[in-house]
């Protein structure tokens, strides 16, 4: 078995598909993990920003009825699994896309799956927030909007770039899966090759690729976190 | 002027309602330096943060040259609020913007020109000794810097009043008493009004002109600071200005006359009244008892006195004592 698997005829076919194939894969993962988080985060920030705005003793309470049903949908969204949710939206993205198979297609499961995640990253990243700093906020005659704009999102940057790099990093994930419903990318590849073909060094590589992927958006994430974060004394910021 | 009228403010907690601020009264007036003093818990903060209405008051009113606070709409409160600013023990810099732009805040919410909020903070950044911070973050600031930038900070929107909660329990007492001369200076050259909230009796004593003492949610004791000091009546009070409980403590004495010497201030506290007055009078007393307290180099509380000899010698050693200016003498 093994020997057949890393056979030199093999290691031939899984390098020329390698080399057809792989660019293309590797830049529709790309694309699509980043347009989806770009969307994720343009629906998640603001619902997070009300998750802690909005309740009880934040800075613009909401009203008890719809910051429950707010929790609700997204405990809601959050709890279905990604594989069933990809096939439940399917009416919504033929509405959105046309189709329900290809590359852009996978772009709105994906969004509508990763929101809600993105809204409890905002959402925890926000009540790291010093509550005094707030207060003081409040006490130099800040409005609820100067609030949330001027000092609990700037003063959360560090914090949300890095749960920004968590979302990144977990949907780059859910996009290798949806190679099984017609999603592009190295997850098709990963899929059609491995799994319907049994070409396990193609799905070797993949995973590879794909690994490499996770660790350069955790380190660029990383990176960008620190980098932004003006608390740490032992980095000396100048200007 | 500041008045604070009937102020009462309970809280609701888990088994029950919380009296945190008791039917307060306290009238401060312009320019003045006013401090809160009382133990931890006695309710100082919420006091301080129903002046500027971070806490609404159960009942009572804040009234603000003739107009009550309490009343305004949200909107008129937040203006008012750039007339009343505060300081806080922890700070509470913007960690993420350099010093001067955490000066330019106040002004940036109050919507003045970039260009005008950074000339001013510039200014700020002098007149709280710190010209060479303006590009640092606050993390590189030790806390007695990250205190005064919070002082310009409170400044820039030249407020009438300004209000600081325990702005200096975190620092060392060199630190504190740089930062009270600071809001010393401040205060004489802007006519600020100042109100400090501490539990420390030295800040009092350093700074303040009037104090209020607050125990449990009431004003106990009011009046000028070396009144108040001098001839603590209540309990709290007593508390404050002795803290190690050093109430009079008798020596055993024989039936000789008593005399009590009370200091209110006197400049006397260097001086070795007693020896001097044995050297002049040739009367050797007894200390049976003494709760003195120097503040600065003056001295507050009392001295109780046992005269040997007779009556003579009584009326000469109130006649030679009470002479001294800020003394007085009686006979117990
Ligand atoms: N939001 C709140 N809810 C319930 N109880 C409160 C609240 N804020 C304050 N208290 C209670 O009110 C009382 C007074 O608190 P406050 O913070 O004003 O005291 P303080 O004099 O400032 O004390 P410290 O010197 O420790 O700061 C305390 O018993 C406190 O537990
Ligand atoms: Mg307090």
């Amino acid at each position: 078995m093994l020997d057949k698997i890393f056979s030199a005829d093999a290691l031939a076919e899984s390098i020329e598909i390698l080399q057809t194939e792989f660019p293309v894969a590797l830049w529709e993962t790309f694309y699509v993990t980043i347009l989806a988080t770009a969307f994720a985060i343009v629906l998640g920030l603001p619902l997070g920003v009300l998750l802690v705005a909005g309740e009880k003793g934040g800075v613009l309470p909401l009203p008890k009825g719809l910051m429950n049903a707010l929790n609700v949908i997204i405990n809601l969204l959050r709890s279905v699994p990604f594989l069933i949710l990809m096939i439940l939206v399917f009416p919504l993205t033929r509405a959105i896309i046309g189709t329900t198979v290809g590359t852009p297609a996978s772009i709105v499961p994906l969004v509508i799956a990763s929101f809600p995640f993105v809204a409890r990253l905002v959402e925890s990243s926000l009540r790291e927030v010093n509550p005094n700093i707030i207060e003081a906020a409040q006490s130099m005659g800040a409005s609820p909007l100067q609030i949330i704009c001027k000092v609990m999102i700037p003063e959360s940057v560090p914090s949300l770039i890095s749960n920004a790099t968590i979302a990144i990093t977990t949907i780059l994930s859910y996009s290798a899966m949806s190679g099984i419903i017609g999603g592009g990318g190295l997850g098709k590849i990963a899929i059609n090759y491995g799994y319907y073909r049994y070409k396990y060094l193609v799905m070797v590589f993949a995973v590879i690729l794909l690994i490499v992927l996770v660790q350069l958006f955790q380190s660029i994430g990383t990176k960008l976190a620190t980098k932004s974060d003006k608390r740490l004394k032992t980095k000396r910021n100048t200007k | 002027m500041i008045e604070i009228k009937n102020l009462t403010k309970t809280f609701e907690v888990a088994n029950g309602t919380l009296d945190a601020l008791k039917d307060v009264n306290i009238t401060i007036h312009d320019g003045e330096i006013f401090g809160i003093i009382g133990m931890s818990g006695a309710g100082k903060s919420t006091l301080v943060r129903c002046i500027n209405m971070l806490e609404r008051p159960t009942e009572g009113s804040v009234i603000i040259d003739g107009c009550d606070i309490g009343r305004l709409s949200a909107k008129e409160l937040r203006n008012k609020r750039r007339n009343i600013t505060m300081i806080f023990q922890g700070f509470n810099l913007l960690m993420q913007r350099t010093c001067l732009k955490n000066i330019c805040f106040p002004l940036e919410l109050a919507g003045v020109p970039k260009a005008e909020a950074k000339e001013k903070a510039l200014e700020l950044l002098e007149t709280v000794g710190l010209p060479d911070k303006a590009y640092a973050y606050p993390a590189q600031l030790s806390g007695g810097q990250q205190q005064r930038i919070a002082i310009a900070r409170a400044l820039a929107t030249n407020p009438q009043v300004l209000l600081c909660d325990e702005a200096t329990s975190a620092l060392d007492p060199k630190t504190t008493h740089s930062i009270l001369e600071l809001i010393k200076e401040i205060n004489r050259k802007t006519g600020i009004t100042v109100i400090i909230i501490t539990h420390q009796m030295s800040v009092v004593e350093d700074i303040c002109t009037n104090v209020a003492i607050l125990d449990n949610g009431r004003v106990v004791e009011s009046g000028a600071v070396s009144e108040v000091f001098s001839k603590p009546k209540s309990d709290a009070a007593k508390r404050l200005v002795f803290p190690e409980g050093a109430e009079e403590v008798f020596a055993e004495s024989g039936n000789e006359p008593r005399i009590r010497v009370v200091f209110n201030g006197a400049k006397a506290a260097n001086i070795p009244l007693i020896s001097q007055m044995a050297i002049d009078k040739g009367i050797v007393a007894n200390i049976l008892g003494a709760s003195t307290k120097a503040i600065g180099d003056r001295a507050y509380g009392n001295i109780l006195l046992g005269i040997p000899g007779g009556k003579e010698q009584v009326a000469t050693a109130i006649e030679y004592l009470g002479a001294i200016e800020d003394i007085t003498v009686e006979e117990v």
